[in-house]
């Protein structure tokens, strides 16, 4: 499976990372490397094989559902970039009707 | 006598209870070495004087009213720069979050704080744990003590420097592939990855949760023994930490290692990608071992081949998941001038993530996506459970498994930047433990002909660390007092 540029491209969409022409070709060339050495794992037979998500045999964490201290409103948007009324402040996300 | 800066944890805790040195002077004297070393070896992004003066000034009053000290009250330490600290500069190696002011205390913090442990700084690091050499940081490179010219390795790399150059005899680091072990060898020091869920990962700025964990960095091995006990513990606030009684760590120092179990990984000692200084030096230490009564036999994991491939599947997987947070709007920088919500993501995240961190993002949104899923992540998935059997089988001839932590000694600045495969091969010995969650432990073996530090890893089951502190400090007996890198100008000649 070679990457393609376009590929690279659409992923970086994706994951809301813009990149140059230079910059696509760099980590067009740099990803299919790794990726190249990534598909080894293909190369094995797994197919009676379970797959592991996590190494502990992790079950729900369940507690008593009370109310504990939480961060004051103040100190949350603190380390917002902006922040007004009480709420963190972004641009505009719906377009304004005609 | 040794100055201050000279000494193990354990001395300078000793001297603080008995009222022969204070842990401000303690202090004063580390945050003076600071000083005089830190231009040179870059190991921190922020230092916190006032913070660790006033943790001594606190402990120095219970000394003062006698009240009981913890062990390690007083020592300094160096804090990886990935852990909060309420209202300290926290910024994981990263433009994005350059001048972010956590709201909040990680648990390991609060741990070390009611220890009476001044933190004397944020050490530097690969932008969010990506990375081998401490290079992919946005604050510049840290490095090497034993050579400036060369990688302390990493992440976790201004930790090992910090401990490696005098400035704290203790550090926290974290080990996601490697991060802790690899740079603790690189810089001559111990380090220690435990079992995974065996230290609380609240407040601890995420990379891959399925391998994150922390874990010590200190000169001897009982002094990341004692770390390693103030740290570890059930912590409600992450639902992964395992719910059980902590051994203690101090009491298994002084076992021998007669007709212990210790499986040779021979494929890593012999690999072709190993250098003859490094496999010489782990050659002296399995003899060592040998001489010590152990019983040693050689060991073969065939899935080994392949968990590099899967770890670089894996991680960047949970890495794209765990990043999607930077979005500009809650914490960390936000690009200016945006004209709607995507577009002020995007531009944040380009101008605030380093390529590094861009290359794992990209590798792990392609491997989770449609129709590549199963081809990548889902296989990788797969060979971490063969990886975790391999181990499996290997404890059931061995109670321990010895190898090289890392193929190569510390490598000069630049090397490898142009090249990320490269750069991922410094983990091959050190991926498989996290894969499977298990405990590992990086001390140093010597020094090859160039007069770098080569490290021995010992590997063992998840929840092994009392049996393997107790074969590192027995092999550390063996093995004498360890050099000291020459800008240590010894003062006491």
């Amino acid at each position: 499976m070679a990457l393609t540029r376009d590929q690279v491209a659409h992923v970086a969409r994706l994951a809301r990372l813009a990149f140059s022409d230079a910059e696509l070709d760099r980590f067009t060339a740099q990803l299919a490397k790794i990726l190249e050495h990534a598909e080894q794992v293909s190369a094995l037979a797994t197919e009676d094989v379970p797959p592991t998500a996590h190494p502990l045999p992790l079950k729900n964490v369940f507690r008593e559902d009370e109310i504990g201290e939480c961060l004051p409103l103040e100190k949350a948007l603190s380390t917002a970039p902006e922040a007004e009324d009480d709420r963190f402040r972004v641009p505009r996300i719906v377009e304004e009707p005609e | 006598m040794a100055q201050p800066w000279e000494q193990t944890a354990a001395e300078l805790a000793a001297a603080i209870s008995r009222k022969e040195l204070s842990a401000r002077d303690a202090v004063e004297a580390h945050l003076a070495r600071i000083d005089a070393v830190e231009p040179d070896v870059h190991a921190f992004v922020s230092l916190t004087p006032d913070l660790a003066r006033a943790t001594a000034d606190a402990v120095d009053q219970k000394v003062a009213a006698g009240e009981p000290l913890g062990p390690l009250a007083g020592v300094p330490l160096a804090l990886k720069d990935i852990l909060c600290v309420d209202g300290v500069r926290t910024t994981a190696g990263s433009r994005i979050l350059e001048d972010y002011h956590p709201p909040y205390d990680a648990t390991v913090v609060q741990k070390l704080r009611a220890a009476g442990i001044p933190i004397v700084g944020k050490a530097n690091m690969d932008e969010f744990a990506m990375g081998s050499s401490t290079e992919n940081s946005a604050f510049g490179v840290t490095r090497n003590p034993w050579d400036l010219a060369r990688v302390p390795g990493g992440s976790s790399g201004g930790s090992a420097a910090a401990v490696a150059a005098g400035m704290a005899p203790l550090a926290i680091g974290t080990d996601t592939g490697g991060s802790i072990r690899q740079p603790a060898a690189l810089c001559g020091v111990v380090g220690v990855k435990p079992t995974y869920g065996r230290v609380s990962r609240y407040g601890v700025i995420a990379f891959a949760s399925s391998l994150d964990q922390v874990g010590p960095f200190a000169r001897t091995v009982e002094d990341a023994a004692l770390l390693q006990q103030v740290i570890s513990g059930h912590d409600p606030m992450d639902s992964t930490s395992i719910d059980g009684a902590v051994p203690d760590y101090g009491s298994a120092l002084e076992g021998d290692v007669k007709g212990l179990r210790v499986g040779v990984v021979t494929d890593w000692i012999d690999g072709k990608g190993t250098e003859p200084g490094v496999r010489a030096r782990v050659r002296d230490a399995i003899d060592a071992f040998a001489d010590l009564g152990a019983d040693l036999g050689k060991v073969s994991l065939p899935s080994f081949e392949y968990a590099l491939s899967a770890y670089y599947l894996i991680a960047p997987a949970e890495c794209s998941s765990n990043l999607a947070r930077y979005d500009g709007v809650r914490y960390g920088m936000r690009a200016p001038d945006a004209a709607d919500v995507v577009e002020m993501n995007t531009r944040t995240r380009s101008a605030g993530f380093g390529d590094e961190v861009k290359r794992r993002i990209m590798l792990g949104t392609y491997a989770l996506s449609a129709g590549y899923y199963d081809a990548y992540y889902g296989k990788a998935q797969q060979v971490r459970t063969l990886v975790i059997r391999d181990f499996d089988e290997a404890y059931k001839r061995f109670d321990v498994l010895l190898s090289p932590t890392s193929p190569t000694t510390a490598f000069k600045i630049g090397e490898r930047t142009d090249d990320p495969l490269a750069m991922y091969l410094s983990d091959v010995c050190t991926i498989p433990t996290n894969l499977a969650g298990a405990a590992a432990i990086s001390i140093p073996c010597g020094l090859d002909d160039a007069g770098l530090p080569v490290g021995l890893q010992l590997m063992g089951p998840p929840l092994s660390e009392p049996l393997l502190f107790r074969l590192a400090a027995a092999y550390e007996r063996a093995r004498g007092p360890f050099e000291v890198p020459s800008m240590w100008g010894r003062s006491d000649d």
